[in-house]
């Protein structure tokens, strides 16, 4: 053990994280869910009008079957999209 | 015309009314016509921070059922003559203040006085929705705390969603030994998580319990810390660019010792 290391053991720090980037960290998942949660149903679908726009640039999709969402876990929320692709267009970009 | 300013959080005791009453004196102090409305109906308290309470004659509700006019409910200030309250109604029916009048009500204060301060209950209901209803600005309270950030993330959205766009932020009861072992968030913390402009930082402050035990706003406290935060934060909204005050504190000689060897 280094003096340091127990200088620091001595003082109560070992090699923990400082419990406010604990805070942090739960409140950036925190608000990831509480502001998804919050979202309102005109947001999803814009972004999903959007998506639309950008990927029928390269390629045709079933907009019918398109589905847009924010899947949520304990630890991350992730933005998933099942996009039925019907045909990639020739020579693009 | 006048401002309104409403001060709210979410959270309760995060220091909404303290800061009300600080920055209602401050204001005062500086010159200005200022209101203070308090819109917690049934646990009324900006009466007491303010040492008012046995001045209470009428309250926002006899106003709004037009038992009395405005001008009568109005209580003035011991120390300040250009300073005044509306006390919020203890006992009666808080579903009697409805949003279209408080409208009404922050549009005759502001023809009247420079600033109009609405001292917001806590919780997103009913009464935040009336305290909110007339403001031109709104200014939020929080503190180091995941709970209260987390409200005050909420509270955000909803102002935003209300049309008070861009609201203030003041970062309340700072404990400075605690930031700087790394058992507190910092101000950076904060601002980088709410992403909104920073109105002031307050530190935690005894002073501040010793000022409301008197029913004298610590704003008028020369000596006191938090008292010189909520001047600074006065001077702010009238416009002046005011830098944030140093909470840095002494180093003690173990604090010294630590630094030395690398422990935060």
């Amino acid at each position: 053990m280094a003096f340091s290391d127990m200088i620091n053991k001595f003082f109560g720090k070992d090699q923990v994280a400082n419990s406010k980037d604990v805070a942090k960290e739960r409140l950036r998942l925190v608000l990831v869910h509480d502001r998804a949660n919050a979202l309102p149903e005109d947001v999803l679908l814009a972004l999903r009008e959007e998506m639309i726009k950008v990927i029928t640039k390269y390629m045709d999709i079933d907009e019918g079957a398109l589905d847009v969402g924010l899947t949520k876990s304990d630890t991350e929320i992730a933005l998933v999209a099942n996009i039925p692709v019907v045909r990639i267009k020739r020579n693009v970009g | 015309m006048g401002e309104v300013l409403v001060i709210t959080s979410g959270k309760g005791g995060v220091g909404k009314t303290t800061s009300t009453a600080n920055i209602g004196t401050g204001l005062a102090m500086l010159g200005k016509q200022v209101v203070m409305v308090d819109t917690d109906i049934g646990l009324r308290n900006l009466d007491v921070v303010l040492g008012l309470e046995n001045r209470i004659v009428y309250d926002i509700v006899d106003v709004v059922r037009g038992n009395c006019r405005l001008k009568q409910a109005l209580i003035k200030d011991k120390r300040f003559e250009n300073m005044f309250l509306l006390p919020a109604a203890q006992t009666k029916d808080k579903t009697s203040v409805t949003e279209e009048h408080m409208k009404a009500l922050a549009e005759q204060l502001k023809a009247e006085f420079d600033y109009v301060i609405i001292d917001c209950p806590a919780g997103i209901e009913h009464g935040f929705k009336n305290a909110i209803a007339g403001a031109d600005h709104a200014i939020v309270v929080t503190t180091p705390e995941v709970s209260a950030v987390r409200d005050a993330d909420r509270i955000i959205g909803l102002l935003e969603a209300s049309g008070l766009e861009s609201p203030k932020l003041i970062i309340n009861r700072i404990r400075t030994k605690m930031v700087q072992a790394g058992d507190m968030m910092a101000v950076d913390d904060m601002m980088e998580i709410l992403a909104v402009d920073l109105l002031g930082i307050v530190p935690d402050d005894d002073t501040i319990v010793i000022s409301t035990n008197r029913g004298e706003p610590a704003v008028t406290d020369e000596d006191s810390k938090a008292g010189q935060a909520y001047r600074n934060i006065t001077r702010r909204i009238i416009g002046e660019e005011v830098p944030l005050m140093s909470l840095e504190e002494k180093q003690g000689f173990l604090d010294k010792l630590k630094t030395l060897f690398g422990s935060k």
